[in-house]
């Protein structure tokens, strides 16, 4: 009779949260314009490969080495050889922004190749760091080439013995779409889970019919319930979405089971539902709830989680932060079934950690939880 | 036979460290078969009394009891509980926000069709089952609010603030049904801060700001002042100085102006025959009116303030002018099919005010709007001390001051701070500024609050600071919306007096309410519903117009609004 009243309440409950889904424009915003939005911009609008970089040179030496390392430079696919001229001259069309980067060959490079030795300087606009450290090893990738064939020429074996080859597997093509993609799965289920629970359940504190609703029978944990089994369908549903459209419209590789897919979210959205919870739960108010969500959810996601900044490349104690990301634990595993295949040895620990998250979570949610208003 | 279904203890409830309790040592008995009102202006502690009996909101001393259990133990579906904005899904229809209650509260199915089709029948809204609870009109979503409360039978019925903006018919209404359900033998709580609305409970539980002033029958209160309350009708012009005066003088406790009336609340053993009347209106006889329980709240409080207004006396003289001070002229806003206001006509002349009467939603503050130049009129036209609305907006707004509902501080800034830019918005600089900010904090008393955000005042001091804002800049036309909603009737006192003695300098007023008590301070009213002005005239043409001699503000808003109905229906 008691869990018959109680499932009773728990039926209406998510009936109710499910017609409110399906008629709230910003639900539908949030789980389907939004996600696509960002599955575009990232599959089309942004690339993080380096391509042809507008580069100057000047050449202070009229040597044939010289004239020979101008050459290589100049028939590279990594440079764009835009003007030639006095470093002075170069240095103003940077500042204008036309090239990012000098390449400047000093008056007695010939001479002292001749003799074993040679150096050239690689200016580089610090202000774009990051394009400044792939122009750096690009160039000198350009150098060293030249150096082996000309040592080719000569007969002689190339300086470094050892020649480096490097393969990049599970993404040949080192196209940034194949993890920019899936990654952005994260970002969408992150937003389900925490930014939009966070909101519905402010809403409810707003419009008072909290106040209504915890006047009646209901129980506090048939409240969660309530809550959390709808977004996380709802969750799930953009997920589908999204990895169906990764896969057909940017040519994704899906080398992992859709079974393993679900897993993997399922066990993601349990942290984010709870902290959306959470979080409504602590600031009641929706405006505050979509600020802290946006803190606490959403940048982390974006930033400290290795999809888009390599977490090695971090500071130490920023690399140690982002441990508290359960993205983190989420981006390995996205990117594993999509470009790897079914890999439970990475995925269980993985999962394991993020169990342990929600659970937290879902403690302090019941503890803040509390059938009372102050 | 009465039975107690709820009962509270020496409650006590503090919100904060420091603050002064919302609630000092309250009991309080809810019993079957009676009415029981809560009554107070905001901020007394209703609501947090209401929430504790709700059990969601646990009081740190005292005991709370319904049927005999605390709080933990009782059995939810046994209260029917209706908070201030009712509760409602807005995106739900009707019948899917009652049956969402019925299966929480547990409603067996067999019993739904039976009790549903009763409620709908009761609060007449089975036309509109299928409609979005959010598209209702606020007396329909009232019914609904009650109808989820009661949708099984509760033996406590607690409703909190049920009449709150919501047009009188429907509040009447709502009293109605309310009162058929005391009759089966249902415990009611019902909170308020229309003192009105007081006098028809059985039990009345009055509270100011925590504490309780009184319990017991409202006629108890009421009673003891027979004798002590007068009416003398006076001519428009001295009515307000007659009551500046009576109000100075030591034998009466309270007075208002009552349509073309002045009422006196003497003290006891004051005489009345001695209050002061103007030249040329000697023969003006008090009449003896009966007490009202406002009359007895003031009197409980000791007596309402003084007369004499510091702000009246130190603003200039607004020299006389035949041409009216606000002139609408049909004016008409349309925002899309929505007609807004429709066809809007009046004049106001100089040290006249005039009040525009009609429940929420009615195109009041649509009217309101287009008069300060924040609204372009979709036809019309209008002007304000002598300025068209559409041809020089930046005189209209710079002759008139404006109090926004809700006072529209900067709850941020301090008080100083808000002075400071108001001044500055209103074209004040240097020597002039600073004079009139300190006459503002000198005549409202403001110097201890002055480094205080002004979101953190009290209501009242946050009322006497929106006033010191809108008139910084002496306006000689001033607009006030909503000016005392909520407010206790001392506070709403000092308003007026403020207002009656800016108006004897010339000064001319426009205000909106939906408050009868304050429609009885103006010289003409028109009253607005469904977007159309449905009559104009003094409050006491209006109440003629209601038929009955003896006829409430009200009675009179309800006659003309059934009337207008009626010729709809019949168009």
């Amino acid at each position: 009779m008691k869990a018959a009243s109680s499932l009773r309440r728990l039926r209406a409950m998510m009936v109710k949260e499910t017609r409110q889904i399906l008629r709230d424009p910003s639900a539908f915003l949030i789980a389907f314009v939004l996600p696509m939005t960002l599955l575009f911009l990232m599959g089309f609008g942004v690339n993080l490969d380096a391509s042809k970089t507008r580069t100057g040179l000047s050449l202070q030496d009229d040597g044939a080495a010289a004239q020979s390392l101008a050459g290589a430079y100049a028939g590279s696919r990594y440079f764009d050889i835009r003007a030639v001229g006095s470093v002075r001259q170069l240095r103003e069309r940077m500042v204008a922004g036309d090239i990012r980067a000098i390449i400047v060959i000093p008056p007695d490079f010939s001479r002292d190749t001749a003799r074993g030795g040679g150096t050239i300087q690689v200016i580089t606009d610090g202000s774009v760091p990051n394009m400044a450290a792939f122009i750096a090893a690009y160039s000198e990738g350009v150098r060293a080439t030249w150096e082996a064939s000309r040592a080719a020429d000569a007969g002689r074996q190339p300086t470094p013995p050892i020649a480096l080859s490097a393969r990049f597997w599970f993404n040949p093509e080192l196209a940034s779409r194949n993890f920019l993609v899936p990654g952005s799965i994260a970002v969408v289920m992150t937003m389900i889970g925490s930014l939009l629970t966070a909101l519905v359940v402010a809403r409810e504190w707003e419009r008072g019919t909290m106040e209504a609703i915890m006047a009646t029978p209901v129980r506090m944990g048939e409240l969660l319930v309530s809550k959390v089994l709808p977004y996380l369908a709802l969750g799930l549903g953009s997920m589908a979405l999204c990895a169906v459209v990764a896969v057909t419209v940017f040519g994704v590789p899906f080398r992992g089971s859709v079974g393993a897919l679900i897993v993997i979210s399922t066990i993601y959205l349990y942290p984010a539902l709870c902290l959306g919870l959470f979080i409504s739960a602590a600031f009641k108010n929706q405006f505050v709830a979509s600020q802290v969500a946006l803190l606490t959810a959403f940048l982390p996601t974006m930033l400290l989680s290795g999809w888009i900044f390599e977490i090695s490349s971090m500071p130490a104690w920023l690399q140690g932060l982002t441990y508290a990301v359960p993205a983190r634990y989420l981006i390995p595993q996205l990117l594993t079934v999509f470009l790897a295949g079914d890999d439970w040895l990475l995925f269980l620990p993985n999962m394991a950690v993020l169990f342990g998250f929600g659970s937290l979570l879902l403690f302090l949610c019941i503890r803040a939880t509390r059938r009372r208003i102050a | 036979m009465a039975r107690p279904v709820a009962s509270a203890r020496g409650v006590v409830k503090r919100f904060g460290e420091g603050a002064p309790p919302a609630l000092d040592g309250v009991d309080l008995v809810v019993e079957t078969g009676r009415m029981t009102g809560l009554v107070g202006p905001d901020g007394a502690g209703k609501t947090t009394l209401m929430r504790m009996l709700a059990g969601l909101v646990d009081p740190d001393a005292g005991e709370i009891r319904i049927e005999g259990c605390t709080p933990d133990e009782m059995d939810r579906s046994r209260i029917g509980y209706m908070p201030q904005r009712f509760g409602l899904y807005e995106d739900l229809s009707v019948s899917e926000n009652l049956n969402l209650y019925a299966d929480l509260r547990g409603l067996a199915e067999n019993e739904r069709e039976e009790r549903f089709a009763m409620l709908l029948r009761f609060t007449d809204l089975a036309r509109f089952q299928q409609r979005l609870a959010g598209n209702l009109s606020g007396g329909m979503k009232q019914k609904l609010g009650l109808a989820c409360a009661l949708v099984r039978e509760p033996a406590l019925l607690l409703l909190d603030e049920p009449s709150v903006g919501v047009d009188p018919v429907s509040r009447r209404e709502l009293w109605a049904m309310v009162r058929e359900l005391v009759g089966e033998g249902m415990g009611v709580l019902w909170s308020t801060a229309y003192l009105d609305e007081a006098e028809k409970c059985d039990s009345v539980y009055l509270l100011n700001e925590g504490g309780l002033l009184y319990d017991g029958p409202p006629g108890d209160l009421t009673g003891p002042l027979e004798g002590r309350v007068f009416r003398i009708a006076l001519p428009e012009k001295s009515r307000r100085s007659t009551l500046r005066r009576a109000l100075d003088d030591e034998a009466v406790a309270d007075g208002t102006v009552h349509g073309d009336a002045v009422r006196l609340l003497m003290r006891k053993g004051g005489d009345v025959a001695t209050v002061a009347k103007p030249s040329g209106a000697d023969d003006a006889k008090p009449v003896p009116a009966r007490p009202r329980f406002e009359d007895a709240f003031v009197d409980l409080l000791g007596g309402g303030p003084g007369g004499s207004s510091d702000l009246a006396d130190a603003y200039r003289d607004i020299p006389p002018d035949d041409t009216p001070a606000i002139a609408a002229d049909g004016l008409t806003k349309r925002f899309g099919d929505f007609t807004a206001a429709h066809d809007i006509r009046f004049t106001v002349g100089q040290g006249q005010v005039f009040g525009l009467l009609g429940p929420n939603g009615a195109g009041k503050s649509t009217t309101f709007k287009m008069l300060c130049g924040l609204l372009t009129p979709t036809e019309g036209s209008g002007a304000v001390a002598g300025y068209d609305l559409r041809h020089a907006r930046a005189e209209v707004r710079q002759s008139l001051g404006y109090m926004a509902q809700k006072f529209s501080l900067y709850g941020d800034l301090s008080v100083r701070q808000n002075l400071d830019f108001f001044a500055g918005a209103y074209g004040l600089g240097g020597r002039r500024a600073r004079e009139a900010i300190g006459q503002a904090i000198e005549t409202f008393h403001l110097q201890r609050y002055l480094g205080q955000n002004a979101g953190g005042l009290p209501l009242g001091f946050k009322q006497r600071l929106a006033l010191a804002c809108a008139v910084l800049h002496q306006p000689p036309v001033i607009f006030l919306d909503e000016p005392t909603s909520g407010v206790d009737p001392i506070v709403r006192r000092e308003f007026w007096t403020h207002i009656n003695g800016l108006v004897e300098r010339g000064v001319s007023v426009l205000v909106t309410t939906h408050f009868m008590e304050e429609a009885e301070y103006c010289d003409r009213i028109a009253l607005i519903y469904r977007s159309e002005q449905i009559a104009t005239g003094t409050p006491d043409e209006l109440k003629a117009m209601a038929g009955d001699g003896d006829a409430t503000m009200e009675d009179a808003f309800i006659a003309l609004i059934e009337a207008s109905d009626a010729r709809r229906e019949a168009a």
